[in-house]
């Protein structure tokens, strides 16, 4: 606590800002206004500093340092954009590149998460399309995991930063996506094998949420490109957590769920909202008209709207003067929005002249 | 809840999590309750199940089902005797202490482990890590309220929070977490029988004028019947004709056959829904509506903050917005309503409700709000919310206390019906599975009726894990999948209430909570049977 309250001076592209003393050069530079590429960093979620794209010149060190781990220290003089910096960061752009098995970015177009990449994007933003470290003879491709029915793993498309161990661990403290070896090099161990039931993965897909690139995908990513897409935000309809959201819309149909920073749910989700709050919306069980049931044969017959509003009008009018408002009640749907319940109470109370109105709170 | 979800996970140093099992039943808040727990915050865990944050908690009272009253005045004892009143809050900001210190005297806390069946050390532990914590919140959830004495054990906690004085301050409070999206607000928009929106009271002739008013009609001026009670009223013919708003208390409600019984014996029911639902086949008429996706609006949380719903897709051809058809019911009957957009009615709203005061759609999109919705009471324009309930003062002036006395559950086992059920939800699936079912992984990741039953009770029925088994209550038999372990007591059963393939609904009891008339889902009496 003390540490934060203490303020020191750094300069960064010749911008002088105040900050305390926990920050680090790339919380200082965003507070500057100065903008430092990342890609293995996730703001509470990830600082492994293993990519080194947001690599900087600190005055007085021979080394180029990361700046989402390096702290500031008072007077420090921070350069984020010099030749060298910009030749470093491509170089450590093209050696990801090659771990993410790609000697240049013209595969993109096939991978699902194409237009929504973070690599991509900053290979595009840096000018990076080729990569001279590409293995000469291409590693034999690893199995792709994605028995879990919402999300998949494609470990050749990952660049190990680690960011979705960082979400299961410190969003959904789950546990249960960890790092593993494979040889000499670090690898993602994700449970959406053959296995996946017998793990205590929640299928809560905020490890997704947090992939830069195409590597832990959900499987509905497959069904669109990002710029075929309009985003909608909203609120989770299952629980009370209240959980903002939004809702994906391609062609008037939704295809996708991702996460937003709400207030109660702080970008997460859970399997419910992520996966499972929107197929119900396009079923081809929906009701689409209205329905009135044959006294003689107990079917249902379609009706139009005025018949059937009428036959509720009728009969509702019928036993409200023969018994009185009392006979009549009317539920609301605790699930339904706040402007549709208050007009079914202000319905109840006024024409059916009953205050037999309730809510399914107690159920 | 009294405070947020935010400050009760972030600024406590004990949680006292009672019959909730959020990493279910509220995934994302069961998530911050992990961080708590992994930043230091200890849980005292008060459930009669071995539910996942079990692992995490410091003290697990697996207290036997519907003995939640007991466990409270319980803990109150102890404050009291270890000396852990906060006599300061007890003076200032509440009334009837004595009587209450009086009422716990004679729950010892070797009377109150004989009725929980807990270990009295436990309790004692509970009791004092709770009450010589800096900032702790109570949270509860269906666990307390699903109770013949559901509203008494709420208001027993409430008498913890109170004594130790841990309340309107962050980290702290009593906090319900409401079960569906919109319990909250649709209490808060009036759809109660006893009150208007924002808890103006029926009862009250000033409210009742103010209605007249702003409405241009007659009201009726009678207190209206509950929902549990409209049932009974609809056999014995009192209550005729019902208006159902996307519910289905066939699959949902206690007792099904009662339901059925209810449901048939009316004159006319109208069903307003998505699909063709278990109740839906019963009405006379069935109006389609729309889903959230489909429309402007507004979702209240638990934690009362009112958060946008809003239109993302045009949805299926020939449904009608819900509040379209109130309207054109309205009008129809003769009462001159005119068709409103849902920003429009918010403001209607927010005219004839004091709490409401300051909130509106236009400002809920604002910059100023910036996505993070307004708590009620919002009284103004200028009024920014209120995150935490009673800081100072409490809303109603003066704290009182409950002194209701422990009463055991309505139906207890007995020699034909040995075994406790209770009942609850699972991760994947949402209540009668109407949104979740139309999902096919989340079917495939939990599809299916299934009952927890103890090992030892298993072994002597016979029972392995992954028997087919019958399962009866004075009310009916159903079958299920038994699932064997040491998750419940000795004696006690859990079957989730989502799966219409062994529906545990027609097995409970339809005794109702003497305040709130909730059902007792949460004890019946069963007996379970080999296939
Ligand atoms: S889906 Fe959720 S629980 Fe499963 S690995 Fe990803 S973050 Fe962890
Ligand atoms: S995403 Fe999960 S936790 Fe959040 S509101 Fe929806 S159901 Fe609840």
């Amino acid at each position: 606590m003390s540490s934060e309250r203490k303020l020191v001076t750094v300069t960064i592209d010749g911008v002088q800002v105040e900050v305390p003393e926990s920050f680090t050069i790339l919380a200082a530079a965003r507070k500057a206004g100065v903008s430092i590429p990342t890609l293995c960093y996730l703001k509470d979620v990830s600082d492994i500093g293993s990519c080194r794209v947001c690599s900087v010149e600190v005055e007085g060190s021979d080394a180029l340092l990361p700046a989402c781990k390096t702290r500031v220290v008072d007077g420090m003089e921070v350069r984020t954009n010099t030749e060298l910096v910009q030749s470093y960061r491509k170089l450590m752009l093209q050696l990801v590149l090659a771990d993410h098995g790609l000697d240049s970015t013209n595969y993109c177009f096939s991978c699902a998460k194409n237009g929504s990449c973070e690599l991509q994007s900053l290979c595009r933003e840096l000018g990076v399309t080729e990569s001279p470290f590409a293995p000469e003879k291409q590693t034999p491709r690893q199995a792709v995991l994605d028995a879990n029915p919402f999300l998949a793993y494609d470990p050749n498309l990952c660049i190990r930063c680690q960011r979705c161990v960082g979400a299961c661990n410190s969003r959904a403290h789950n546990h249960t996506l960890h790092t593993g070896k494979r040889g000499l090099r670090t690898s993602i161990l994700a449970p959406f094998g053959p296995d996946w039931k017998a793990t205590e993965c929640e299928s809560c897909g905020n490890c997704a949420a947090a992939c830069p690139t195409g590597a832990i995908t959900e499987k509905r990513r497959k069904a669109y490109r990002s710029w075929e897409v309009t985003r909608t935000r909203t609120t989770c309809p299952h629980c009370a957590v209240g959980c903002q959201l939004d809702l994906v819309v391609k062609d008037d149909r939704i295809v996708d769920v991702e996460p937003a920073p709400g207030p109660s749910n702080r970008g997460m989700l859970c399997v419910k909202g992520r996966s499972g709050s929107f197929d119900f919306v396009h079923s081809a069980d929906r009701l689409t008209t209205p329905l009135v049931k044959n006294a003689e044969t107990g079917e249902f017959e379609p009706a139009t709207w005025d018949e059937a509003l009428d036959l509720v009008v009728k009969r509702f009018t019928e036993i409200r003067d023969e018994n009185g408002g009392d006979a009549l009640a009317a539920f609301a749907c605790s699930r339904s929005t706040n402007e549709d319940v208050y007009m079914l109470m202000k319905m109840a109370r006024t024409v059916f002249k009953t205050n037999n109105v309730d809510n399914c709170a107690r159920v | 809840m009294t405070n947020t979800i935010e400050d009760i996970t972030q600024d406590s140093d004990v949680i006292m999590l009672v019959g909730s099992n959020p990493e279910e039943a509220h995934p994302v808040l069961g998530m911050q309750i992990r961080k708590a727990v992994e930043n230091g915050t200890k849980l005292i865990l008060v459930d009669p199940r071995d539910i996942g944050l079990a692992k995490f908690a410091d003290i697990h009272l697996k207290l036997r089902p519907g003995t939640n009253v007991a466990f409270a005045n319980g803990v109150v004892h102890i404050l009291i005797k270890e000396g852990l009143v906060d006599e300061q809050f007890v003076s200032e900001r509440t009334s009837g202490f004595d009587e209450l210190a009086k009422m716990v005297e004679s729950y010892t806390p070797a009377r109150v482990a004989e009725i929980c069946n807990i270990d009295e050390r436990d309790l004692i532990a509970a009791a004092k890590l709770y009450g010589s914590a800096g900032a702790a919140p109570i949270i509860y959830c269906l666990g307390v309220t699903e109770h013949s004495t559901g509203t008494e054990g709420v208001m027993s906690l409430s008498n913890i929070a109170m004594v130790n004085g841990k309340l309107g301050r962050r980290g702290c409070g009593v906090n319900p977490i409401r079960g569906q999206n919109n319990v909250q607000g649709a209490c808060d928009m009036g759809a109660q029988p006893n009150t208007f929106t924002g808890y103006q009271k029926v009862t009250d002739p000033a409210v009742v004028e103010k209605f007249e008013k702003a409405w241009g009609t007659d009201l009726n001026p009678n207190e209206g019947t509950k929902a549990t009670e409209v049932f009974p009223a609809a056999i014995e013919g009192r209550v005729k004709a019902l208006f159902l708003f996307g519910e289905d208390p066939i699959r949902t409600d206690p007792d099904t056959n009662h339901v059925i019984k209810a449901l048939t014996s009316l004159d006319f029911l109208v069903v307003q829904e998505l699909f063709m639902t278990e109740t839906a086949k019963y009405a006379d008429v069935i109006l389609p509506g729309r889903s959230f996706a489909e429309k402007e609006g507004t979702f209240s949380n638990t934690e009362r903050r009112v958060q946008r719903v809003r239109k993302a897709v045009n949805g299926p051809e020939g449904p009608q917005l819900d509040t379209w058809i109130f309207t054109e019911i309205m009008q129809r009957m003769g009462y001159d309503q005119p068709h409103l957009t849902a920003e429009q009615i918010m403001d209607e709203i927010s005219s004839v409700t004091p709490s409401f005061g300051g909130i509106n759609h236009k400002r809920l999109d604002s910059r100023e709000v910036g996505g993070r919705g307004l708590q009620w009471p919002c009284l103004n324009a200028e009024h920014p919310g209120t995150p935490i309930m009673h800081a100072g003062k409490f809303s109603k002036g003066i704290g009182t206390y409950s002194t209701a006395e422990y009463r055991p559950s309505v139906e207890l086992p007995d020699d034909e019906y040995p075994l406790m059920l209770t009942t609850g939800r699972v991760l994947y699936q949402y209540n009668a599975c109407a949104m979740t079912a139309r999902t096919e992984g989340l079917n495939e990741m939990s599809g299916s009726s299934f009952i927890e039953i103890n090992t030892k009770d298993a072994e002597e029925l016979g029972i392995e894990d992954g028997s087919r088994v019958k399962i009866t209550s004075r009310r009916a038999s159903i079958e299920s999948t038994a699932r064997v372990s040491g998750k419940t007591n000795p004696g006690e059963t859990w079957m989730p209430f989502h799966f219409q393939d062994g529906n545990s609904n027609w097995l409970t009891i339809a005794a109702l909570d003497n305040i709130a008339k909730a059902p007792e889902f949460k004890v019946c009496a069963v007996k379970v049977e080999k296939l």
